[in-house]
This record gives structure tokens, C-alpha cells and sequence, in this order.
């Protein structure tokens, strides 16, 4: 019988306000440590925590775009546990009363669009960071602390345990990331722990309750998450048809071994003792300030979706692909802007090749649209001439990898290399005519019914002109000759 | 010493006539500072050379004619106040050494009014305590009798204006630390409405009940200084935007035949009812409702039933609000650190061991106890919806009353030493003052009488909410024609050997 793997992620999304959530300091990273930590931050006796209303307005505009709840009356509470990096000793977070709960988020599987349903998004601030290491040789053998981060205003957003796999966890966090950067609480950076990902993986056989399940904390890249749930799947499903019981953890992703390990039990788990914060009043949000922001608010990654769906001719699954991302719809929309709006067209042609050649290099190069180094004006030259048949689909890639690592334009590129495509008949009908004799064993057997013989002929066919024929035109004169004769 | 030489009003007017200036006021506080602390232990930090700069600054000011209201007064601040560049330590062994970089916002404020500030005044450590016994730089003592405890935990604010050491000293009231010592040495003591005075620079115990005030001899004074130090303040998310107001206005209005005329005063049948009360309270406090009667007053019983819970629903919500203000104490960034240990949870264990006195340690326990999982239901929320209904007790006494009256503290000062070994009778020192903390209205104490052992007693009067001008008002009437609040314990304590015989202080009167 098969296994089920259930999943629920907790995101932390740094919000992108200039100061932090309870005081005036800046949020900007990589000052040196504790330059920017207020009396507040570094937890002084007598200082007292003031909410920033823009962390606020960052949460009510995410609460809008995943249709949550927005409670117009939302409570501060104390997480209350020791560590150095924790200057107050307590962590001011939302517990019983969250400022959003509900809503959802839709993401694409090969199955089609699913929604993962949101528990609840709080406000929360962030702690410093211990350092063990690097630290200047007179301090000794110390770990430092740095209060930088401390009070960093967070967005946690919990989802339901609505995802079966790894790849839909991907799809999730890839989808939710695209929302938070689309509406602009927050910049996204995974290196930076800006959007860092806490997965809960259980397994059952389908049909059956809930399995234990276990929390793996702090990934910071899609590919980790997938690695992590995967590696936790396997491992749970091990220890059950091993006879043995998955045991309720904590666990960390070590991404050197793609191994997670045990980090605490539940037995250890902490109290935190959490209760409402008494220097902080409860939050009330009101209509009017809802309304504000609701009035502001772009449109959303699903109303853009279906615009591209129903006015581009894009399919439903690449448009989910394309809007995953705001920079990648910018990106798309320049690049439609540069082409002639007379190629019905041209938005397939775009969104194929962002989706495929284009991401895929970005991703090899693990590098954010906006860093790119091919302009979308330089894109479309070359999209025009795959469009004009000058060059393949197929080459256009090879023109692309060029262009990115800065050879120049498409045009210079396809010259300079001859790429241009071969559409004149009388050389392709050589080329072809040169394979046949050349393959008298395969037209035997394309002969005798073997369609893939043919599609081998194509092939040494294409071979022969270094890639330059063009396809159609290959496939035609091919299939001509060998019905003919 | 004179009226005149005790009070603010009296000094001010003096400074601005040029009878005296500020040094030479700041001289004399200092030299009876000096000369009491042996006996009376108020002070934990004393700052001659700051306060003979400040008062230099006052004489030029007073002289150029701009001088601020407050201009040239000294003042003392409970030493949980933060104090820019002057050492604040809470009484506590954790801050024995550390000096805070910023000014609290009422310390801001009055010295922007132009007060002196002398020192900061010995306290229970971390204002947790009824009797400033629990302090790391030893107990204070009760001016009257140097054997007893001033009560607490304002206890060194409270027995320098009772000595007569200065005119003024700020306190804190978190279940009566302000109330309960200004009953316990004969002075005036005032806790303002939650909110209207800022906690920026208060190091919180319970953030939910903390409230700034003051002490002074007379209720105008407090209403002087209150009218200084209230006012909004964007670092406190609970300070309250209200526009100003002078506290001291209604005061200054001629005196009628009968000044308090058709003022109800409310009379809790649980207060006159608690057992525990020592008959001498009960005597005095009848007194003051005869001189309030006659003022024009007239009493109304109340009731006030949730009122018996306003104890043990206090012991729930300090200490748990407290358990977590106070893990910012971890030995990581500032205050004591234990000198050895093996590992971080050691660091921890060894710095909070060594460095939180009995008291608060027991605090910090029943905090973490009371907020632990499966017990946060019966305990901490138990204790907030009981809060409720003490609140709308009082609501609703209020639309029978203008002002409620009753004792201050069931008894008189009590023996240094008395109670530390039972907390729960210690506890019950505040019996009538805690009330006011958990509904955050206003609430004083005038001394309204002594016990034949010559011990001051206090009365208590609670306004609603904002109510300050009219309890400073009934208070202010009740002073013109009584002078319980102007006797000062004479001649002045001196030291003695431990402090366990009787006193020979007596008593005198300034008029």
C-alpha cells in the first residue's frame, strides 16, 4: 500500500518597513553588529515597545490578497523563553488573537490548480543573531551577540496541512513568495533569511488520520525545502515499516548531508508561557484604514493570471508560472511591448521562452530577474527572429546562453556564428538525400513500419546541418521523399 | 521648621522672592540627607555636585526671571525611575552598578519644571515589597520610629518627605508602594490614573498596574507635581493623549463656609467591615469623616463586593507580568554576571541566583507558575476577568459617589523585621490600595491621625478615572482645616546601634 505525504509550512516573511516593528531603529542589512540597536532593541530596564503602523499595513495588505480575515481586533502576546540572541527574554508575537486568519493561495500542480488554505498570519518581531565565529581576536573565546535584527518586523503565515509532496510544498512556497514580493510587504531575499520556510511533514497511508509529524525549521531555499521533505518522507516511512513510531521533533535540514537531524522532542519542548503583552494595547484596525489599503492595492497575481489567459493565449499552467513572480511579469510585459503588436503570437513566444530557456539559465545562475543582464529590448530582437524563421527555436537557446554571458546582440551572435537557419529546399533536399544513402538500414525499417525509424532520419538529417535546417521544412521534404519512392 | 520650609509651594514662593536660593536649599537637603542616613537609610545615591550644578542653573534662571514653574526645588526619584548618567538600581544587587543612559519620562519632565535632583531613593528591591525591607542596600526606616519599616516599596521616597529631608520625591505604585508608605510616615501620597503618566524609564514589575506619582507634604504639592510630570508620551503605548491640565487650579479657589458642599463620599461597606483593621485606624479614619462631613460632605455606604478577590487577584497578575519584565536581568548585556560558570543555562542560573534578592525570586516563581500551560486558565485568566469585575464594582460605586474614603493600610507601621517571614501577612498590607492598580483609577493617602505609639496613620481617598483634581480638591479642603500632614517626627533621627529599641523621635508640628 502506498504512503501519503502531508504538509504544512510556516513562513516567516521579513515585512519591508525602514524601522522595526517596535522601535525606531533601522532594519537595513548588513550594518556592523548592534549599530543598529535602539535602547529598545538591546531591552534597556524601563523601555517600553511602540507597534510601527506600517507592519500593520504590510499584514491588513496581505490579508487582502489571500481573502483572510481581517480581525479588527488583534492581541500582542509575550513568547516567553531565555537566549542570548532574545534580549527581553520574551519575543512579542500574536497568539490567540492573529491580525489575519483564513484565505488561501492557489498554486499550479501538473494536476492542475489547487488552493492551499492559510490557518493564520501574524505579526511577530525578529531576534539577533549569535555568532560564533569570526569574531575580532581580542574578544577570546566568546560567542558574540548581534541585536541588528532584533525587533525586525516578521509576517508569520501558517498554512494548513494541505500539500502531498515536495514539489506541491515547492509550488507553495514559490507561489507565496510571488504574493509577498507582488504586493510589496516584503523583498523576498531567501539569502538574506528575508523568506525563510519551516516545513511540518507527517505520513499515513491514504485515508487515515494524521500522522506525528515533525517540524523542520529554517530552510531558506526552495531547493532545501524540497530536499528536506523528502529526506523527512523517506525517513518517517522507514522508521514506520520498520515497526517503529515516528517521535514529534524539531528537526534541522543539513543541507552539506541532505539529511535532517533531531534538534528537540516534544518532551523538551519549551513553555513559553505565552499571555498578552501589557505595554501593548490590543490592536484595532479599523474599516477606514482597511479600505485605504484595499484602494492601493495592484492587481493581484490571479486577476493578471486570467487577463493572461484569456487576452494572451498563454495556458493556464504557464500563466501560474509567469505570475509567480513580479518581476518576471514586468519582465514579460517589456518584452511583449518590444515586439511588433501586429504577431498575434508573440505572447506564446514570449512566455515559452521566459518559462523555458530563460529560467532555466536564471536558475543556473541563481540570479533574480531584476539582475539579469539581457535586457528585455535585447530579448525581443532575438524572439523576432525566431519568429522570422532566421534562427531555430532550438539554436535561439544557444544565442541566448551568448548574449547572457555578454557576447552582444542576437543579430551579431547569430552572424558571427552562423546560426541562421536553412529554409532554401534545394539544400535541405541535398542534406536529406545525402542521409538516405547514407542510411539505407533505417529506411529498411521505417519501410517495414517502424515510425520511429523516421524520426532517427530527422534527426541525422538536422545533424548534418549542424542544427541550421529548418525543422518544418526537414520534416516535409523527408516525409515527401519517402512516400514517393 | 516652618510650613513655608516644607513644602513646594511655600519654597517656591520663597526662591522667587530671593529669600533663599536653590544652593542654599540644595546645601541644607544635602546635609540632611547626610546626616539622616545612618538613622533613615532613604537614599541609595546621592549626587551633591549634579544637584549644586542644577540649583546654580535654577538662581541664574530665577534671577533672569524665565525660571520654570518648579524652578529650584529639589527632588529626590525612587530609584526604579531611570536617571540620565546617575546610577538607578532598582534595590537590586543586578543594577548595583549601572547607570542609565537616559532620563525616564517624568524625570524629564520635572527636571524641565526646573527641580533639583538630589538622589534616588532606597526601595524594595524591584518595588516588589510592603515594607522597603527587601532592599540589597539594606532597609529603610520609618522617621517616627526607626524600629519600624516606612511600608513600601516607596519606602525611602516616603520617609525623606516625611523627615523633611526635601519637599519632594517621586514613587511608584504598583498595589499601594506609593499609598501604603505615604500612610506609614505621615505624608502626602498620590497615585495618578493608569495612563497619564508615563511608565517610559519606569523598570517595569507589572507593566498592567505600574503607575508613576508622587509624594509631598500637601495635597497642592502633589497636585504641583502631578501637574508637571503628566502629559502624553509616544515611547509609552499605554501613556493616554488628554490635554493638559493644571491639577492645582481647583485648590486656589477661595474657600467657602462649607468648601466641599454637595460632595458624596462613598463609604465601602468591605473596607470598615475587613476584619484585621486595628481599631486606631478605624478611630482616626471616622475623625477625617466627621472633618469631611463638616466641610459639607455628605457619606453614602457603596458596595464593592469583588473587592475581597482584589488580593489574591493581584498575587497572580504582578507576579506573572513581573516573571517576564524581569528576564531582560540574564547577565547578557548589562547588570550583574556571575563571575564562573560552566555553560550558558549555568550563566543564567548563577547570575539571577546571586543577584535577585528572597522576594523577588518568589515572584518571579509564582509568575512562571501561574502563566505555565495548564495552568494560565485558572490562574492568569481567572485572575483578569475577576479584575473586570472589581472594575465595574467600582463603576458603579462611582455613579453613587464622587470619591470613596476608607483606610489606607489596615494598621500602622509595623516592626522592622515583623513580617519578612510570612509573605501572605505582608501581602495583606495592601488590601485597600490594590484596588486601584487593577482599575487604574486615582487614588492618595493623607495622614489623618497617629496611633498613641505616635505612628501616623492614612486615608485613603479613590476618585474615578481622571479624578485627580477632585480627590486633590477634598484632600486640599481637608488639610486647611486639620494639620496631621504638617507634623514632622522631632527633633530628627540620629543613628543608633541596630535600630531594635523604640525610637525617642517625638513629634512636633510646623504651624
Amino acid at each position: 500500500m502506498s504512503w501519503q505525504i502531508v504538509i504544512g509550512i510556516e513562513t516567516h516573511a521579513q515585512l519591508s518597513t525602514a524601522s522595526k516593528i517596535f522601535s525606531g531603529a533601522s532594519t537595513a542589512f548588513g550594518a556592523p553588529p548592534n549599530t543598529h540597536a535602539s535602547a529598545v532593541d538591546i531591552a534597556l530596564p524601563g523601555v517600553l515597545p511602540v507597534l510601527n503602523r506600517g507592519a500593520v499595513e504590510r499584514a491588513i495588505r496581505f490579508g487582502l490578497a489571500v481573502g483572510g480575515t481581517i480581525n479588527r481586533r488583534s492581541v500582542f502576546a509575550r513568547k516567553n523563553y531565555f537566549y542570548p540572541d532574545l534580549p527581553k527574554g520574551y519575543q512579542i508575537s500574536q497568539y490567540e488573537m492573529p491580525v489575519v486568519e483564513g484565505g488561501g493561495i492557489a498554486i499550479a500542480t501538473e494536476a492542475g490548480e489547487r488552493r492551499v488554505r492559510l490557518t493564520r498570519a501574524h505579526l511577530e518581531e525578529d531576534a539577533g543573531k549569535s555568532l560564533h565565529e569570526g569574531l575580532p581576536a581580542e574578544f577570546g573565546d566568546v560567542s558574540g551577540i548581534d541585536l541588528n535584527r532584533a525587533g525586525t518586523p516578521l509576517l508569520e503565515i501558517v498554512s494548513e496541512p494541505d500539500m502531498r509532496s515536495a514539489a506541491e510544498a515547492v509550488a507553495y512556497a514559490k507561489a507565496l513568495h510571488g504574493l509577498v514580493t507582488w504586493i510589496g510587504i516584503c523583498d523576498g531575499d531567501m539569502q538574506e533569511g528575508n523568506f525563510r520556510c519551516d516545513a511540518n511533514v507527517s505520513v499515513r497511508r491514504p485515508g487515515e488520520a494524521l500522522g506525528t509529524r515533525c517540524e523542520i525549521k529554517n530552510l531558506n531555499s526552495f531547493r532545501f525545502l524540497a530536499q528536506a521533505i523528502d529526506y523527512e518522507a523517506r525517513r518517517q516511512i522507514a522508521v514506520i515499516e520498520d515497526g517503529g513510531r515516528v517521535v514529534q521533533q524539531t528537526r534541522l535540514f543539513d543541507p552539506e548531508r541532505g539529511e535532517t537531524r533531531p534538534m528537540r522532542s516534544k518532551e523538551d519542548a519549551q513553555d513559553y508561557r505565552y499571555f498578552p503583552d501589557p505595554d501593548l494595547p490590543p490592536l484595532a484596525i479599523d474599516e477606514a484604514w482597511i479600505e485605504r489599503i484595499r484602494r492601493a492595492m495592484p492587481e493581484l497575481p490571479d486577476a493578471f493570471r486570467a487577463r493572461l489567459v484569456a487576452e494572451h493565449g498563454i495556458t493556464d499552467y504557464d500563466a501560474q508560472q509567469l505570475t509567480a513572480s513580479r518581476d518576471l511579469v514586468d519582465y514579460y510585459d517589456a518584452v511583449c511591448n518590444a515586439l511588433p503588436a501586429t504577431d498575434p503570437a508573440r505572447h506564446k513566444l514570449v512566455a515559452n521562452f521566459l518559462l523555458g530557456e530563460f529560467s532555466a539559465v536564471r536558475n543556473r545562475a541563481d540570479m533574480p530577474v531584476r539582475a539579469v543582464p539581457v535586457t528585455p529590448e535585447k530579448l525581443a530582437a532575438l524572439l523576432r527572429r525566431i519568429a522570422d524563421s532566421t534562427v531555430s527555436g532550438k539554436l535561439a537557446k544557444d544565442v541566448f546562453d551568448a548574449m547572457w554571458i555578454g557576447e552582444g546582440d542576437a543579430d551579431a551572435i547569430i552572424e558571427r556564428r552562423g546560426l541562421r537557419q536553412i529554409s532554401d529546399t534545394s539544400a535541405i533536399e541535398a542534406l536529406v538525400d545525402r542521409v538516405l544513402a547514407e542510411n539505407a538500414g533505417v529506411v529498411a525499417e521505417f519501410r517495414a513500419g517502424k515510425q520511429k525509424a523516421f524520426n532517427a532520419l530527422v534527426g541525422q538529417v538536422m545533424k548534418a546541418s549542424k542544427g541550421k535546417a529548418n525543422p518544418a521544412e526537414v520534416n516535409a521534404i523527408l516525409r515527401d521523399r519517402l512516400t514517393r519512392s | 521648621m516652618s510650613e513655608a520650609a516644607t513644602t513646594i509651594a511655600g519654597l517656591a514662593r520663597a526662591l522667587r522672592a530671593r529669600e533663599v536660593s536653590s544652593v542654599e536649599l540644595v546645601r541644607q537637603t544635602l546635609a540632611r540627607i547626610a546626616a539622616s542616613q545612618p538613622a533613615l537609610n532613604a537614599f541609595i545615591t546621592v549626587d551633591p555636585e549634579g544637584a549644586l550644578a542644577q540649583a546654580h542653573a535654577a538662581d541664574v534662571a530665577i534671577a533672569r526671571g524665565d525660571a520654570a514653574p518648579l524652578a529650584g526645588i529639589p527632588i529626590a526619584h525612587k530609584d526604579v525611575l531611570m536617571t540620565a548618567g546617575l546610577r538607578t538600581t532598582c534595590g537590586s544587587r543586578m543594577l548595583e552598578h549601572f547607570v542609565a543612559p537616559y532620563d525616564a519620562h517624568v524625570v524629564a519632565r520635572l527636571r524641565k519644571a526646573g527641580t533639583v535632583l538630589v538622589g534616588k531613593t532606597n526601595m524594595d528591591e524591584f518595588a516588589m515589597g510592603s515594607s522597603s525591607e527587601t532592599s540589597f542596600f539594606g532597609p529603610v526606616r520609618n522617621p517616627w520610629d526607626a524600629a519600624c519599616v516606612p511600608g513600601g516599596s516607596s519606602g525611602g521616597s516616603a520617609a525623606a518627605v516625611a523627615a523633611a529631608l526635601l519637599p519632594a520625591t517621586t514613587g511608584t505604585d504598583t498595589g499601594g508602594s506609593i499609598r501604603q508608605p505615604a500612610a506609614l510616615t505621615g505624608v502626602c501620597g498620590l497615585k495618578p490614573t493608569y495612563g497619564i503618566c508615563s511608565r517610559y524609564g519606569l523598570v517595569a514589575f507589572a507593566s498592567s498596574l505600574d503607575t508613576p506619582g508622587a509624594f509631598a507634604r500637601t495635597a497642592e504639592d502633589c497636585g504641583l507635581l502631578l501637574t508637571a510630570m503628566a502629559g502624553h508620551d509616544a515611547r509609552d503605548a499605554t501613556s493616554l493623549s488628554r490635554p493638559g491640565e493644571d491639577y492645582v487650579r481647583l485648590l486656589a479657589q477661595p474657600a467657602a463656609a462649607r468648601p466641599l458642599a454637595g460632595l458624596r463620599i462613598g463609604l465601602p461597606r468591605e473596607y470598615f467591615a475587613a476584619g484585621g483593621v486595628e481599631a486606631e485606624v478605624t478611630t482616626a479614619i471616622e475623625g477625617a469623616l466627621r472633618e469631611l462631613r463638616a466641610l459639607g460632605a455628605t457619606t453614602v455606604d457603596v458596595e464593592l463586593p469583588m473587592v475581597r478577590h482584589a488580593v489574591p487577584v493581584y498575587y497572580v497578575i504582578a507576579p506573572a507580568e513581573a516573571s517576564s519584565n524581569l528576564s531582560r536581568f540574564d547577565g547578557v548585556r548589562y547588570g550583574h554576571r556571575a563571575a564562573a560558570y560552566r555553560d550558558l543555562d549555568d550563566m543564567y542560573c548563577r547570575t539571577r541566583a546571586e543577584a535577585f534578592g528572597a522576594e523577588v525570586k518568589r515572584r518571579v516563581l509564582v509568575g512562571t507558575y501561574v502563566l505555565s500551560h495548564g495552568y494560565y486558565d485558572a490562574y492568569y485568566l481567572k485572575a483578569q476577568k475577576v479584575r473586570r469585575l472589581i472594575a465595574r464594582d467600582f463603576a458603579q460605586a462611582f455613579a453613587r459617589c464622587d470619591v470613596i474614603a476608607g483606610p489606607t493600610a489596615p494598621t500602622c507601621a509595623f516592626a522592622i523585621g515583623a513580617k519578612t517571614g510570612d509573605p501572605v501577612q505582608m501581602y495583606l498590607n495592601d488590601i485597600f490600595t490594590i484596588a486601584a492598580n487593577l482599575t487604574g483609577m486615582p487614588a492618595m493617602s493623607i495622614p489623618c491621625g497617629f496611633t498613641s505609639r505616635r505612628l501616623p496613620i492614612g486615608l485613603q481617598l479613590q476618585g474615578n478615572s481622571f479624578d485627580e483634581t477632585r480627590i486633590l480638591n477634598v484632600a486640599h479642603r481637608y488639610q486647611q482645616v486639620t494639620d496631621w500632614h504638617l507634623r514632622i517626627p522631632s527633633p530628627p533621627p540620629r543613628a543608633r546601634g541596630d535600630g531594635a529599641e523604640r525610637s525617642e523621635a517625638g513629634e512636633g508640628t510646623a504651624r
